[in-house]
């Protein structure tokens, strides 16, 4: 499986990488960037067909930040990760289980969230991947308070990262979760994906400074400000900022610039985005730009850029398959219980 | 040798941070020689180094961070400074901690202190009973203790449970309750407890108001009319066969609460009674909460304001004459 070949092979804590190994890194993003488009290429194809109820959220456009920021989070370290709405590379990177994705979409009591909760807000908060919930910026505090707890419990060389965009930033959530972050100290790594479109609010309604990294200043962060589309620059800087939080350093902004390759949701045709930004350099596709990369410095040959697609295709139609034979939930099999202590379930009615 | 209903507060957390070293206390003002607005962490910070932590004017971060610590396996405390000022931290306590356990299978051990209800002078944002709109949401279990032994016992039971607990102290009572020693042992967390028997009208109520109906109760009680006067202690769960079964005894039924009258505790064990014990009724339920405008300031208007001595006599006998 690719998921997990892939994953035993993370260079990402080793100095100075030897050449080999930087494109070992980087075609191993690749794949993660891929995996995300072909997966979600998928969704998008059940959901115009009628097989997903509720809402799909892509991370068109933003693979290439995404994948870095799961990259270098490691769950052996204690690592733990927050995704929010357009992550599904960073999740898979994270060692998110494709079928995690396919039965949650789906509904399947089998996926973590077994039909109570839908697409990207399934997460394993036992195993360091936070679930997140609609309103943006609540995650933060979130993060802020697991890394916390762990410095209590003794626990050393943690990270953690999360991850935001340009609309989200503007919550006051927000704002307090990236200052008391601060104030604690805690090693976090905040990625903000400006992405242009805060559902259909461009920038110029959603802040007036002239970068939203200038504010890493003003929480006291170290900021960083990276190309969104430039898997070499993601990868990098977003590296630094983790290895500059787990050693201590003061809390890491990084804000990349990318477009959003899709609606808001699938629900969304994102008509509104006219058509001049659509040529902006921060437009390009990341996964169309990595590829050129790939083929123009000859690091992976046609055929195996073919046959890397079909083997992904292959992985994402057998979760596809698995969720959509799995039950859905029954109404009448649900136990109807919001507190986990039985006694202290609250009875309307004797 | 006594103590008040504020220092059972401040002995359990003592207790609580001395037996358990997952328990933290986050707050506003809480630290150092300052010890909180009201006190209950005074001394804490130096006995327990670390692990009573002042925090920044950020509601919804504390019970942010809060969560994602009780997610680590830890079990904090959250100070809110009063309980309006948890409004800010709404989403944190009904959106994220509420729907945690039901979403993911996994529970958030959060306790969240809120200094609550009226106390004189204290106006629209400082004043306020929170209770109803805690309990409105699931996920959450929200203990409203009126006695020292419960503010203390019950304290320790929600530190002690899995899930998000609402825990609403009443300010009134911080300083004018007082208990000759702590308990030693707790009455169950989600049981009402019936604090005066009486045969003629049973009294619902939870929290400061206690105190008020079992004055109402002693009042009536020299014109012949013996009041059973209910306790809810915890309002989520709430206590239904405790109630129904008093209504057996008393076939009338007022309840009480400081809230906002517009759904609420108050409408709740109505509606219960209502529903589940109408046979039971020899007279029209009633109840009285705060009246439906912002608690205001002047202890002229504040007194008339919320149930009082008066109000609740006047209803009672509306009740009994019945």
């Amino acid at each position: 499986m690719l998921q997990t070949a892939q994953h035993g092979k993370k260079s990402s804590s080793k100095k100075a990488a030897p050449k080999s190994a930087v494109h070992e890194r980087f075609l191993e993003a690749f794949r993660w960037m891929l995996l995300a488009r072909i997966l979600e290429d998928k969704l998008r194809s059940l959901y115009r067909g009628g097989m997903i109820v509720g809402g799909v959220y892509l991370g068109r456009g933003q693979e290439a930040v995404s994948a870095a920021c799961g990259m270098f989070l490691e769950k052996e370290k204690g690592d733990v990760f927050g995704p929010l709405i357009r992550d599904q590379a960073g999740r898979s990177a994270f060692g998110e289980p494709l079928l995690d994705v396919a039965r949650t979409y789906l509904g399947s009591v089998k996926g973590p969230m077994r039909g109570r909760d839908g697409n990207i807000h399934r997460g394993r908060p036992r195993e360091n991947q936070l679930a997140m919930i609609s309103h943006l910026g609540a995650m933060i505090p979130v993060m802020v308070g697991r890394l916390l707890a762990k410095r209590m419990k003794g626990e050393k060389g943690f990270v953690g990262l999360t991850t935001l965009g340009e609309g989200g930033m503007q919550t006051g959530a927000s704002h307090e979760g990236l200052n008391i972050a601060a104030v604690e100290q805690v090693p976090l790594v905040v990625v903000v994906t400006n992405n242009h479109w805060a559902y259909s609010t461009p920038n110029e309604r959603e802040f007036a400074c002239a970068n939203l990294v200038d504010r890493a200043i003003g929480y006291g962060y170290e900021g960083h400000k990276i190309d969104g589309t430039d898997l070499n620059e993601c990868l990098e800087v977003i590296e630094t900022a983790v290895k500059r939080a787990r050693a201590g350093r003061p809390p890491q902004l990084v804000v990349a610039e990318t477009l959003r390759l899709a609606g808001h949701g699938e629900h969304d045709d994102a008509s509104y985005v006219p058509q001049e930004m659509k040529n902006q350099p921060f437009a390009q596709d990341p996964v169309a730009r990595t590829e050129k990369f790939i083929q123009d410095n000859g690091l992976m040959t046609r055929d195996a850029l073919q046959q890397l697609r079909t083997e992904i295709a292959k992985q994402v139609d057998e979760a596809v398959a698995t969720a959509q034979q799995e039950d859905a939930p029954h109404a009448r099999e649900e136990d109807w219980r919001a507190v986990s202590t039985q006694r202290l379930i609250d009875k309307p009615s004797i | 040798m006594s103590v008040t209903y504020l220092e059972a507060i401040r002995e359990a957390q003592t207790k609580l941070l001395r037996d358990d070293e997952r328990v933290f206390i986050y707050g506003q003002d809480i630290a150092g020689k300052f010890g909180g607005a009201f006190k209950a962490t005074k001394g804490l910070a130096e006995k327990f180094p670390g692990r009573v932590l002042n925090t920044p004017i950020s509601e919804d971060a504390m019970v942010g961070t809060a969560i994602g610590a009780a997610l680590e396996g830890m079990r904090p405390i959250v100070e809110m400074q009063f309980a309006d000022f948890s409004m800010i931290a709404v989403n944190q306590i009904l959106n994220n901690a509420g729907t945690h356990y039901y979403r993911t299978n996994v529970p958030v051990p959060i306790t969240v202190r809120l200094p609550s209800g009226g106390t004189k002078g204290s106006g629209p944002f400082h004043s306020q009973s929170m209770e109803g709109l805690y309990s409105h949401y699931p996920g959450i279990v929200v203990m409203t203790p009126a006695t020292v032994e419960d503010a203390y016992t019950m304290l320790i039971d929600a530190v002690a449970i899995d899930d998000p607990v609402v825990y609403c102290e009443h300010k009134y009572l911080y300083y004018h309750l007082k208990a000759n020693a702590l308990p030693k042992e707790s009455f169950p967390v989600g049981k009402a407890r019936v604090v005066r028997p009486g045969r003629d009208l049973t009294i619902v109520t939870y929290s400061a108001m206690v105190h008020e109906a079992l004055a109402v109760a002693n009042e009536l009680c020299k014109d012949g009319f013996e009041i059973e006067v209910v306790d809810l202690r915890t309002v989520k769960p709430l206590d239904t066969p405790t109630v129904l079964a008093s209504v057996a005894r008393t076939g009338r039924l007022l309840a009480v609460g400081e809230a906002f009258p517009f759904g609420g505790v108050a409408a709740e064990v109505v509606a219960r009674v209502a529903a589940e014990g109408f046979h039971l009724l020899d007279a029209a339920p009633a109840r009285i909460n705060a009246k439906d405008t912002p608690i205001p300031y002047h202890p002229n208007l504040w007194t008339e304001h919320r149930p009082n001595r008066k109000t609740m006599a006047a209803k009672a006998r509306q009740i009994l004459a019945e």
